[in-house]
């Protein structure tokens, strides 16, 4: 396992070292790509210089707020349906094909519908993270064995207790993987939306250095987009292990 | 006033259960009449699918009987859990994410006991169950058996009069089993409860029981009780007795034809 993860990370250091190398000596052009050891030096003087902090909390606060939505929605909303079989049985096929929709070509309707501002992008990430929220905790649901839910009902539990204190707990590790999917799609959702159409935000800043050709403020923002859901990401991973390893499933 | 309707703990009188679903009507249980004394230790024993746990469901009041009435303490026990029934299931229904403390303590929580009451009981209950050293464990760095007594903890922290055992030691191999039981016996002198406790293993319902409910092949009625006369104070050793050897005897003979009958074979002639 030691060497799995030292390899891992050699792989990941050998890739930006060959990056670095051919920025450095010319084999990829500086209107191309920089350097990653400039692009470092870069979004620490951006983030220093403070140009781009209103941009980069605008993006964070949606972001985090759509997460939010998406996560406690998405919950509450499974806790609901699985009480129903017949509405699951119904919503089921259309949760496994949800994610063929583009959701975000429904964001111009929702700019007409709400205007231009944080609603329209709000929205679109939300609806980018809840589906997945619920796919993942209704499974955990599903998994909950029956002699718990005996237990709770000879505890005397009512329904809400019972999914606070028993089926949610229980399900915890899966409806952790939809969180993580939520920390994914509330990033996408956003930046994305920024990207297609807004006056503010990381996703706008990126645009807008690439048609000024500002590679010294495109990359660094990119890479702190990449940092920020990698963080994200192995803080979830690190809940999850301890979680998984208490039930000694790791 | 409690028990006033009738002197019996737990009272059945008629009680039938009919599972119906859209394709198939299925009897299960029953009609049956049964009175539980307080402070009885009580076992039946059946064939496998004769409706032992639907028995056991019905008195937990997980499952309504479909027709007759059952009273605990004089009260009907209807669709609501009644309190001071306390029931260890076959399964392994400890909680993985709580450990074990937390685990015994579930119940106490519920029902808004003071934290150091709370403390005192989870303590004296992980020293009867002999889990002290495992207060901080999870139920996955646990043996099956420690795991079940974590859960017959958690049903008697709660201090109920009647405790309804489903097959509680189903999953142990049978030198645990015979140690468990007699930590039962224990458990059940000092609380004064009623116990009604569900086996496959006729030696178990032998060693165990002031009485055993003998039911027949499905839909379980009762065809016997036998009395089994052993003094209160009691253990395992009691497997030596040449009085063991007849009641095992006894519930063999009842139940072997109607076990046939559940594994689908005709009775043989004798």
């Amino acid at each position: 396992m030691k060497w799995v993860s030292l390899l891992r990370v050699a792989l990941i250091l050998a890739l930006v070292g060959l990056l670095e190398v051919l920025c450095r000596t010319g084999g990829i052009d500086t209107f191309t790509m920089q350097a990653p050891s400039k692009i470092l030096v870069d979004l620490g003087q951006m983030l220093s210089s403070g140009k781009l902090n209103a941009s980069i909390a605008k993006t964070m606060s949606n972001a985090s707020i759509a997460f939010v939505l998406a996560v406690s929605v998405g919950i509450v909303v499974a806790v609901l349906i699985h009480t129903k079989p017949t509405l699951r049985e119904a919503l089921d096929p259309l949760f496994a094909t949800y994610y063929a929709i583009p959701v975000l070509a429904f964001y111009p309707m929702f700019i007409i519908i709400f205007g231009l501002g944080n609603v329209p992008k709000i929205l679109i990430a939300f609806m980018l993270g809840v589906v997945a929220v619920i796919v993942n905790t209704l499974n955990g649901l599903d998994r909950v064995p029956r002699v718990l839910i005996k237990s709770a009902r000879i505890a005397r539990l009512s329904p809400t207790q019972t999914a606070l204190k028993v089926t949610l707990p229980f399900a915890a590790p899966f409806i952790l993987t939809g969180v993580k999917f939520a920390i994914a799609y509330a990033l996408i959702g956003i930046i994305g939306s920024e990207f297609i159409m807004s006056t503010d935000g990381m996703g706008f800043e990126i645009a807008f250095a690439y048609n000024n050709f500002d590679n010294a403020t495109m990359y660094p923002l990119i890479l702190l987009v990449v940092l920020v859901s990698i963080s994200a990401n192995m803080l979830l991973g690190m809940w999850e292990r301890k979680i998984l390893s208490r039930r000694g499933l790791l | 006033m409690p028990g006033a309707m009738s002197a019996s703990h737990v009272c059945l009188r008629g009680v039938s259960k009919v599972f119906r679903t859209e394709h198939s009507v299925v009897h299960a249980l029953g009609p049956m009449d049964l009175d539980l004394q307080r402070g009885e230790f009580y076992a039946v024993v059946g064939p496998s699918g004769c409706g032992k746990s639907t028995l056991l469901e019905l008195l937990a009041g997980l499952s309504k009987a479909t027709e007759g009435e059952i009273t605990f303490e004089g009260q009907p026990i209807g669709d609501n859990i009644p309190d001071g029934v306390g029931v260890v299931f076959q399964e392994d229904a400890s909680f993985p994410w709580l450990n074990v403390s937390e685990n015994i303590a579930f119940g106490l929580a519920q029902r808004n006991t003071p934290a150091n009451e709370q403390q005192r009981l989870v303590d004296h209950a992980l020293d009867i169950m002999g889990l002290k050293a495992f207060a901080n464990s999870y139920p996955s760095q646990l043996s099956g058996g420690m795991r079940q007594r974590v859960c017959i903890a958690r049903t008697l922290v709660l201090q109920p009069r009647l405790i309804l055992l489903d097959e509680p030691f189903g999953a142990l191999d049978q030198q645990t089993r015979l140690l468990m039981g007699e930590e039962l016996l224990k458990l059940w002198r000092d609380t004064g409860a009623t116990v009604f406790l569900i086996t496959h293993a006729l030696d178990e319902a032998a060693m165990l029981a002031d009485r055993i409910g003998v039911m027949s092949a499905r839909p379980g009625r009762l065809l016997e009780t036998i009395h089994t006369g052993w003094p209160r104070e009691r253990d395992s050793r009691i497997v030596e007795s040449p009085e063991f050897g007849q009641v095992t005897a006894r519930l063999w003979q009842h139940l072997r034809q109607e076990s046939m009958k559940s594994i689908g074979k005709g009775v043989e002639r004798a």
